[in-house]
């Protein structure tokens, strides 16, 4: 159950990191980074104006959005059309400076967001009493997960995404900017991982150099439920936390290398991810 | 020509790389006409449509849509002021569905005759099929889908690549007809065809590309075959 709950909290950083690939083939190295950044500015947030965690999230959401949109159009859209390479150079060298500006404003102190009593809160669900924190976590991604299908499979942006996704230059033809897309979903993506950093600031403590683990989740959570699958994605977050809470039982140490381990069994069983979608012949 | 030219495309060059594919190309397009590019392969045509379409960088001044100059802007910017290109291969995103297709193609939301109600009915075979993935259609089908994708965007000039290829001559017919029909309700279209034959009958004015250049301009029935046959082969 608390595997479940965790794999919520996984699923939501996951689902950014997804997103991005799925509609531009760029892999973000600097995605863990960003949530940390996140859960740094909710807290110069909380600290200045006395709001609530979950308060925060209402102004550290659009800037991250925002951040997300810049990123793209002054960065990365410059670098497309020349391969895999340079995306994943710029957003590595992004990662760094984003630890290094956080090391140097915030020292090396690990920090928490308190939201007020949430976080020790527990509520009762038949049997088993379970963390109110956790639970809100789980749904928060569920939430977002829906709002994100709904909006890829409903709308008019949602459709332009699927057919740039599929074929940049013939949806150039019918008028789509593409450059205009990537930013948008840049923007989204960096906006739920902005959600995800600020749950995880209340969940535990975090210091400048968190960011590469959250990364190292996320990118296990997304093969694992499948590269391309937001589904996948939320599945894939499940087993991943089951996986760790399941290790830390057996020995406080083995949780983390539990989820490696599981990882790499769905890597070496199923390379393509348990719910990826059936790959395109053309 | 009494009509005004929607398109004029004065001494064109294109280029690939250091390749240059078009010499100085000179062409028309008057409102409501129905117009053939034909030519063998590797003739430049597909390059001509696709740097009219934006896909390609050629000079500013080359490409002239509607009195300004548009040449080698972006291909978004061109379907958005109604140059719409229906691509060779016909180019249906796997991941949408038929109706999902035909409404990318209305993507920019351009005001003009065409909806879905009307592109059904033009290629009733769509309709039936509407919430199937567009890749399952057959080979005709799906050139269906894409004219009527192009459609959808309400263009001012419509650009047709190889509409033929790969079809039975009775699907090309028709497909032919319904461009025919189309330009009777007033968008005016471009087309670029390999096989002669079928294109030669419904044009109202044809040119053919030979090695980049136009080797012959001019009315199909004023035209004798073996004139038209030595520009196209260039014997």
């Amino acid at each position: 159950m608390q595997g479940v709950l965790l794999g919520g909290l996984y699923a939501l950083f996951a689902t950014g990191l997804s997103l991005i690939f799925g509609v531009m083939r760029l892999v973000n190295l600097a995605h863990g980074d960003f949530s940390i950044l996140a859960a740094f500015l909710a807290l110069v947030v909380v600290q200045a104006a006395g709001l609530n965690p979950l308060t925060a999230l209402v102004l550290v959401v659009p800037l991250m959005a925002g951040l997300g949109w810049l990123l793209q159009r002054a960065a990365l859209n410059r670098l497309l059309g020349r391969g895999l390479l340079p995306p994943v150079l710029v957003t590595f060298g992004l990662s760094i400076i984003i630890q290094n500006a956080l090391l140097e404003t915030f020292s090396a102190d690990s920090r928490r967001l308190n939201p007020g009593g949430i976080e020790t809160a527990s509520m009762r669900l038949g049997s088993v009493s379970v963390g109110s924190l956790p639970v809100l976590t789980l749904v928060t991604a569920v939430l977002v997960l829906v709002a994100l299908q709904l909006f890829i499979s409903r709308t008019a942006l949602g459709r332009a995404f699927r057919a740039t996704a599929d074929d940049r230059e013939t949806a150039a033809l019918m008028g789509i900017d593409h450059r205009r897309l990537y930013a948008l979903a840049m923007a989204l993506s960096l906006a739920i991982v902005g959600v995800a950093g600020i749950f995880l600031g209340i969940r535990t403590t975090f210091t400048f150099a968190s960011g590469p683990d959250r990364l190292l989740f996320a990118f296990e959570a997304v093969i694992i439920g499948g590269l391309g699958s937001l589904w996948g994605t939320l599945v894939g977050g499940v087993i991943l936390g089951v996986a760790q809470t399941v290790g830390a039982k057996l020995s406080p140490g083995w949780g983390v290398l539990t989820g490696h381990l599981v990882f790499l069994a769905v890597l070496v069983l199923r390379p393509e991810g348990l719910f990826a979608p059936p790959r395109r012949v053309d | 020509m009494t009509r005004p030219p929607i398109l004029e495309v004065r001494d064109l060059d294109a280029f690939y790389g250091d390749f240059q594919a078009l010499f100085g190309v000179t062409l028309d397009v008057a409102e409501g006409e129905l117009v053939a590019v034909i030519g063998a392969n590797g003739a430049g045509k597909t390059t001509f449509l696709r740097a009219v379409a934006g896909a390609l960088p050629v000079a500013r001044q080359a490409v002239q849509f509607a009195g300004q100059p548009v040449g080698g802007r972006p291909a978004h910017e061109q379907a958005a002021a109604g140059i719409v290109l229906v691509p060779e291969g016909r180019r249906i995103f796997p991941s949408l569905s038929v109706e999902e297709n035909l409404m990318i193609g209305a993507y920019r939301r351009r005001p003009g005759p065409w909806t879905m109600a009307r592109v059904f009915e033009l290629f009733p075979a769509l309709a039936e099929r509407r919430r199937q993935p567009g890749t399952n259609l057959s080979g005709g089908e799906q050139q269906m889908l894409a004219v009527g994708r192009g459609l959808m965007a309400n263009p001012d000039l419509l650009l047709v690549d190889e509409i033929s290829l790969g079809l039975a001559p009775v699907v090309v017919r028709h497909l032919y007809e319904v461009l025919r029909a189309v330009t009777g309700q007033g968008t005016t279209t471009l087309v670029v065809e390999q096989d002669l034959s079928q294109v030669i009958r419904v044009a109202q004015r044809l040119y053919c590309f030979r090695k980049g250049t136009v080797s012959l301009r001019g009315r199909p029935d004023e035209l004798p075959r073996t004139q038209i046959a030595a520009a196209y082969f260039g014997v």
